[in-house]
C-alpha cells in the first residue's frame, strides 16, 4: 500500500521547471482555423529552430518561447504573410542557425560542390579505366 | 603507381581525425548570438510591467543617452543570481531598462521588492515580441543600445561580476 503510494505520488510529481505563469500565447497550440492556411504554417514551423532547446524545431518544443515564436508564425501567416518572408525575418535577426532548410552561402557552397566535385573526379577515373581496356 | 597515391586515402582519413579532434577538445558555445547587432532597435508597444515604472516605447532608447536593455522574468532564476550585478552597474552610473518576458505585474512587483529595482522604466512582453524581433535566445539576456537606439553589445546569459566592468566599458564605447 505504501508502495503504491508512493508511486502514485511520483507518477504524480511535476519536474521542479524555471517556465512561467502566464498562459501559452493564443496560437501557441491552437490551430488556424483555415486547414490550408494551417498547412502553411505548420511546413515553416516544422523548419524553425527552437532557441532554447536547439536540436528541436518549434513545432516539436514545449519550450513557452517556442510557442511565442509559434504565435508568431500562425498570426503572420493568417495576415497573409508568405512563408518565406518570415523565414527571411527570423534569419535577418538570428542568422542561418535558426532555419533548418540548407541554403547555399559564402560557407556553406563546399557542402554541395564537394559531392558534385568527388563525382566528377570517379567518373574521370573510370572513362580512363574503360578507354585503356578498349 | 607512385607509392604516395597508395596512402592518400588514408592521409584523407587522419586529416579528418585530426579536425574531428581539434574541435572535440575546443570549448563548445551554444549560444545563438542576435544577428540585429548594428542595427536599430526594431519598433514595439508595450504595456508597463510594473505599477511604480513607467513603461517602455522606442523613443526612449533614442534619447541620447546609450543605455543597458535588460531581457529578464520574475519566473527567471539566473535573473535572481544577475540583481546584485545589475545594481552594482546602476551604482556606476549605468541607466538600465528592462524588460520582462511573460510576466505578472503582482510577479514582477515581487521579485523587484526582493531582489532590488535598477530599472529606470519596464516594459511588458507577454508574446516574446520584441525579444524575437532584437534577436534575442532567453532570459536573461542584456543588450548595449547607443543614444540614437543602434543596438552595439550583446551579452547572453546572466551579468557576473567579472562583466560588470566589460559592460561599462562598452556602453563607455556607445556614448563616444
Amino acid at each position: 500500500m505504501r508502495w503504491l503510494l508512493i508511486l502514485l505520488a511520483a507518477l504524480l510529481a511535476l519536474p521542479l521547471t524555471a517556465q512561467d505563469a502566464m498562459p501559452p500565447a493564443p496560437y501557441a497550440y491552437r490551430q488556424l482555423d483555415d486547414p490550408a492556411l494551417e498547412a502553411r504554417a505548420q511546413g515553416l514551423m516544422a523548419e524553425l529552430r527552437c532557441l532554447k532547446c536547439q536540436s528541436q524545431s518549434i513545432a516539436d518544443s514545449d519550450a513557452p518561447m517556442a510557442g511565442d515564436m509559434r504565435h508568431q508564425v500562425r498570426t503572420r501567416i493568417a495576415a497573409g504573410e508568405e512563408p518565406e518572408t518570415i523565414r527571411a525575418w527570423m534569419v535577418e535577426r538570428y542568422g542561418d542557425y535558426v532555419s533548418y532548410a540548407p541554403r547555399v552561402t559564402r560557407t556553406t557552397w563546399p557542402l554541395f560542390a564537394g559531392p558534385l566535385l568527388l563525382l566528377a573526379i570517379a567518373a574521370l577515373l573510370l572513362w580512363r579505366r574503360f578507354r585503356k581496356k578498349a | 603507381m607512385n607509392n604516395w597515391r597508395f596512402f592518400l586515402p588514408l592521409a584523407v582519413f587522419a586529416a579528418f581525425i585530426g579536425v574531428a579532434a581539434y574541435q572535440l577538445t575546443q570549448p563548445k558555445d551554444e549560444f545563438v548570438y542576435s544577428a540585429m547587432v548594428g542595427k536599430p532597435v526594431p519598433q514595439f508597444a508595450m504595456r508597463a510591467a510594473s505599477s511604480d515604472r513607467p513603461g517602455l516605447s522606442p523613443a526612449d532608447l533614442k534619447d541620447g543617452t546609450p543605455k543597458l536593455l535588460n531581457i529578464w522574468a520574475s519566473w527567471c532564476p539566473p535573473c535572481v543570481a544577475e540583481a546584485p550585478h545589475l545594481a552594482a552597474l546602476k551604482a556606476q552610473g549605468a541607466p538600465i531598462v528592462g524588460v520582462a518576458i511573460r510576466d505578472r505585474p503582482e510577479d514582477v512587483a515581487t521579485f523587484l521588492a526582493r531582489y532590488g529595482n535598477p530599472y529606470d522604466r519596464i516594459g511588458a512582453d507577454d508574446l516574446s515580441k520584441l525579444q524575437l524581433s532584437i534577436g534575442g535566445s532567453g532570459v536573461p539576456e542584456t543588450f548595449v543600445i547607443d543614444g540614437n537606439g543602434i543596438i552595439r553589445y550583446q551579452h547572453i546569459g546572466d551579468i557576473r561580476a567579472e562583466h560588470v566592468p566589460l559592460l561599462l566599458e562598452k556602453l563607455r564605447e556607445a556614448g563616444e
